[in-house]
């Protein structure tokens, strides 16, 4: 199979990530090639196979949802933001 | 022998013993790591401050006579993707390349707990993606056994690091091989934990599902050592288990007569294993045979579709777990008019080429039409794949494997062919999806046809090999001791 230049855009835009028309090829041509490698999973009869997500088995895990203010100040988590005003984080205008 | 050259279990002895400080071991180490690092560029970020004031603590306690952990005192590397507090983190990525994470991962803080002196940050693939740490944003590792060669990765930085003799251990992580196959490029013992037996909390994700942080070590008993202090259950990973932490020091000595040891054919017949690296697996286990240990060979035939299923999967949960770099919260950001383009200009800007690839593989394979046929495939031949080791495992104790098919390869030789790249992980990445242990353990060197033209480990004329002992879910015992049993059998140390 081969992805074609538009693919490779429209996934890109979902992705958000803007690429050059030279990593547009490379991405079509390498992203093929490992494509098609995968496709030979199609050999494999999974009918009646149910899908593996957890490995070890684990279930309904739950905790109870406490905020512990000890552990983390705002002020801290704030700090990591690049773009931050009266204790908001900053983004441009969306309306 | 130099302090730095030592083992957690001999700086642990002359820690007590009084025969050097844990601030001489640190300074120890700390030199080699000055002195050797521009060879090697093992390390991100050297924590020299961070890491003395620490030994000043241990070194009070002992001059007080009070009894300190095996750990405690003792300096480590951590690869950076693991958050610590109050010291920069990156995931060798210019995204988040002057991010300060405000808390402790739980790997770090139980460390901590018991007594980690913190030397810096290692190099590693940008967020752990690669198999040779050529993928970092701040420059590939070079390998000490011949510095024109990778160390494999993705953690790369880890492992060189602990051979070079400039961390007295390390911690990793591996996805789908980044402990295993650094550790046996740089011929030193690597373990993956069980899935769920070390908290991923705090670690920098990369595939959620198949990931695990373990320890790198210059021995097997040293590995058994470092998974006791980081090992169990932690409510902020629903992902851990709640299975009782054994000592996993205890058993190591217990003798492997009529241990059933399998020998998967696909792993050492399939073409690609380099003969030499065959044969040296072989010798090793004459001598696990000589142990009274009962070998077999045996099929896994489901092993030839790991790779595809490995990289449909791990794409995908890269995808969706790098989504949050948004720019927004954390990391760099690139100043733009509208949100729209703050995103694409941000992401565009801060992700490496192997990461843009992944994000842009997962993005395809979980997208509208193609998650069937991708996704979903996948996910179903994982479940095969485990259920063919649940398999194996009624029979046998433990299973035997190369690690790599190939030697430590020159940096630039597969770089630009990232299929090549995923190919060299076929025997890592099947445990991964079956979310089993598994230990690197060296055996030996294989003399290389020209001679290294500069290196900092040996001699120049050989690389490192392994094996890989994969075990049960949980029963790292089992295989702490198998390695063992063989480093005693070939006074290893």
């Amino acid at each position: 199979m081969s992805l074609t230049i538009q693919e490779v855009e429209h996934i890109a835009k979902l992705a958000r990530l803007k690429l050059t028309e030279q990593e547009k090829e490379k991405f079509a041509k390498q992203l093929s090639s490992i494509l098609d490698y995968a496709k030979q999973l199609d050999e494999v009869d999974t009918k009646n196979i149910e899908s593996a997500n957890q490995i070890i088995g684990l279930q309904n895990i739950a905790r109870q949802d406490e905020i512990d203010l000890t552990k983390i100040k705002k002020e801290k988590l704030l700090q990591c933001a690049p773009d931050v005003e009266n204790n908001f984080l900053k983004v441009p205008a969306i309306l | 022998m130099r302090l730095n050259e030592l083992t957690i279990k001999q700086a642990h002895q002359g820690l007590i013993k009084k025969e050097f400080s844990s601030t001489e071991l640190t300074q120890a180490c700390i030199k080699q790591i000055k002195k050797n690092d521009q060879k090697t560029h093992s390390f991100i970020l050297v924590t020299e401050k961070e890491g003395l004031e620490q030994a000043k603590i241990v070194d009070k306690k002992i001059a007080k006579n009070e009894k300190i952990k095996t750990l405690e005192g003792i300096p480590a590397g951590i690869k950076d993707v693991l958050c610590t507090k109050g010291i920069k983190t990156t995931a060798c990525s210019k995204f988040l390349e002057n991010f300060i994470p405000p808390y402790d991962c739980t790997v770090v803080k139980k460390l901590k707990e018991n007594g980690l002196i913190i030397l810096g940050k290692q190099n590693c693939d940008e967020f752990a993606m690669g198999s040779s740490t050529e993928n970092s944003a701040f420059g590939p590792t070079f390998n000490p056994w011949d510095l024109e060669r990778t160390p494999g990765g993705s953690s790369g930085g880890s492992a060189a690091s602990v051979i070079a003799n400039e961390s007295i251990y390390s911690i990793g992580t591996d996805t789908g091989g980044s402990v295993r196959q650094p550790a046996a490029f740089c011929g030193i013992v690597g373990l993956k934990p069980t899935y769920g037996r070390v908290s991923r909390f705090g670690i920098i994700a990369y595939a959620s599902s198949l990931e695990q942080a373990g320890p790198i070590t210059k021995t097997v008993e040293d590995a058994a050592i470092v998974l006791n202090a980081i090992a169990g259950n932690d409510k902020l990973d629903s992902t851990t288990s709640p299975q009782n932490v054994p000592d996993y020091t205890v058993n190591l000595n217990k003798d492997i007569k009529k241990i059933r040891i399998g020998l998967p054919q696909e792993f050492f017949e399939k073409q690609g294993l380099d003969p030499k690296i065959k044969e040296s697996i072989y010798k090793a286990i004459k001598i696990f045979e000589n142990c009274g240990a009962k070998i077999e060979k045996i099929n896994l035939p489901m092993t030839q579709y790991a790779i595809a299923a490995y990289y449909i999967i791990a794409k995908a949960e890269a995808s969706t777990n790098l989504s949050r770099y948004d720019g927004i919260r954390y990391g760099q950001q690139i100043k733009s008019s509208t949100l729209s383009d703050l995103y694409f200009e941000t992401r565009t800007n801060g992700f490496g080429n192997e990461v843009k690839r992944s994000i842009m593989m997962g993005t395809y394979t979980l997208s509208a039409g193609y998650y069937d046929a991708f996704y979903l495939k996948a996910t179903k031949i994982r479940a095969l794949i485990k259920q063919e080791y649940d398999n194996a495992f009624k029979k046998y104790d433990a299973i035997i494997a190369p690690v790599s098919p190939i030697l430590p390869f020159k940096i630039g030789e597969k770089i630009e062919d990232p299929l090549a790249m995923y190919l060299a992980d076929a025997f890592t990445v099947p445990i991964n999806l079956a979310g089993l242990p598994s230990l690197t353990v060296p055996c030996g060197k294989i003399k290389t046809e020209n001679k290294a033209k500069k290196y900092i480990a040996g001699n120049g004329e050989s690389l490192p090999t392994a094996f890989q002992i994969i075990g049960k879910h949980f029963d790292e015992e089992t295989i702490l001791r198998i390695g063992h049993t063989y480093e005693l059998q070939t006074k290893h140390r």
